[in-house]
């Protein structure tokens, strides 16, 4: 499976989230998650490179959670195939997945400090 | 008590991930409710077992201990098994939701969650919970402390079995016309002290009242708990309560008001006991020929001019000791064949 091509955030899930729970919080919530989720990234390398397959699941799964929440579908679907493929998936390429994670990531955590200041 | 459908509950957000607990629980406080979290399973429990919560949001995949751990516990716990869990996961897979629901989670919702889902489910699992609250409640007052144990410990999921037990229906003959005849007030109260007479009496031979409707009672011997002598034990019961209702009406006669008289039915056999209803109401009933067949012999009495009429199972299972006189074959409605029927006598006093 591969990830969606798309925006790096979907607008419509992110005003979404603005409605239902409050600008302000919203904002919280986004450096919340800029702060969490490098070591999320961190925390899939280090369980990669130590085969610890259930942290490493369970890790691509929180950070697919917490793209999911604020429309960051591609990132979100590349944390779910991480999830559901396990180190077999992270280990395929020479870790291509993973590097295009970060990648990923950079460009969402960029977006989303734009939108912050919005 | 408060409509908790409505109103605030105090709420318990489970979850490793600090934006999903964050997020959860902002979307709960601005539905109103209190909402205190946790960030395993494990702090979980504690708060649980430390402090009341009426619902609990539960992630899966947590370190230390995950969700499905916390369930297990859940459900062996006397006091928290009754507590709703809405699981709130991204788990993929099918076998993962059964296996939650097969746990004992109430509803299972997908992350990100929808709030307005989401406030549709916590409604409705409050909802229920209310509702089993009350039906214990309910139970408790009509059933002996060892029945409502035994339906605590079921966790109210009886989902029917077959079993053998002795079916009771009672009645006050010629009530409608008494309550017609005296002040609204006057038939309460009159209603109040019958119905005390009657549970006691019931309840003290091991019976469970399942039904009341106006002036009738149906009541069950054997089961949800197994009673080896149901049979006995329920003809007992119909004697004492004739007996009560002969004293009250000597107090009734003292105060110059007419006497009341009851009749009783009892038919013993094989029956369908469980809880049933739907979510908005729910009761504890048996089902089955046994169960018809003990209503007819009930309206019987009329007939019969007799206050307790047994069938040929229920005599069959009688110590020599009861005075029981055979009243042939009587039609009834719904039976094919004629049924053999036996009048109870009243006790004797040596």
């Amino acid at each position: 499976m591969t990830a969606p091509t798309g925006s790096t955030i979907d607008r419509a899930t992110f005003e979404a989230l603005k409605e239902t729970t409050g600008a302000e919080f919203v904002l919280e919530l986004v450096d919340t998650f800029l702060q969490e989720a490098p070591a999320m990234l961190d925390e899939l390398r280090r369980t990669l490179a130590a085969k610890d397959a259930d942290k490493f699941r369970r890790t691509a799964h929180s950070l697919k959670s917490n793209s999911n929440t604020f429309g960051a579908l591609t990132l979100g679907a590349m944390a779910r195939e991480l999830e559901l493929g396990g180190l077999s998936k992270a280990n395929e390429n020479r870790g291509q997945l993973l590097d295009a994670l970060a990648e990923e990531y950079s460009r969402v955590a960029a977006t989303l400090t734009e939108l912050r200041h919005a | 008590m408060p409509d908790l459908r409505n109103g605030p509950a105090r709420l318990l957000v489970v979850d490793d991930n600090k934006v999903n607990r964050l997020l959860l629980t902002r979307s709960l406080e601005l539905q109103g409710h209190s909402v205190a979290s946790a960030e395993n399973g494990r702090v979980a429990l504690e708060m649980l077992r430390r402090e009341g919560f009426d619902l609990v949001l539960l992630d899966m995949e947590m370190p230390e201990m995950d969700g499905f751990q916390v369930l297990e516990q859940l459900v062996n716990d006397r006091q928290l098994r009754d507590l709703p869990v809405i699981v709130t996961s991204s788990l993929e897979g099918v076998t993962n939701v059964v296996r939650c629901i097969e746990l004992g989670a109430e509803d299972y919702l997908t992350k990100p969650v929808n709030p307005v889902l989401l406030k549709a489910r916590i409604g409705a699992s409050l909802e229920k919970k209310r509702l089993r609250d009350q039906q214990k409640e309910l139970v408790r007052r009509f059933a002996t402390p060892e029945v409502a144990q035994d339906l605590q410990d079921s966790g109210f999921s009886l989902g029917g079995k077959l079993v053998h037990a002795s079916v009771m229906f009672s009645d006050i003959r010629g009530f409608t016309s008494l309550a017609e005849s005296q002040p609204p007030e006057e038939t309460i109260e009159l209603l109040n002290t019958y119905y005390a007479l009657m549970f006691n009496a019931i309840s003290g031979h091991g019976g469970v009242v399942t039904v009341m409707m106006g002036d009738g009672l149906m009541s069950v011997f054997g089961a949800p708990m197994p009673l080896a002598d149901h049979g006995e034990s329920a003809v007992r019961a119909a004697q004492e309560m004739v007996e009560l209702i002969d004293l009250f009406n000597l107090e009734r006669e003292a105060e110059e008001k007419p006497p009341i008289k009851i009749g009783i039915g009892i038919a013993s056999g094989e029956m369908v006991a469980g809880y049933t209803g739907t979510n908005q109401r729910a009761t504890y009933t048996c089902i089955g020929d046994t169960v018809n067949l003990a209503a007819r012999l009930e309206t019987h009495t009329k007939v019969a001019q007799r206050a307790i009429l047994i069938d040929q199972a229920t005599r069959s299972a009688l110590s020599e000791r009861v005075t029981v006189e055979p009243l042939g074959q009587v039609p009834l409605k719904g039976k094919a064949m004629p049924v053999d029927i036996f009048s109870v006598g009243l006790e004797q006093k040596l």
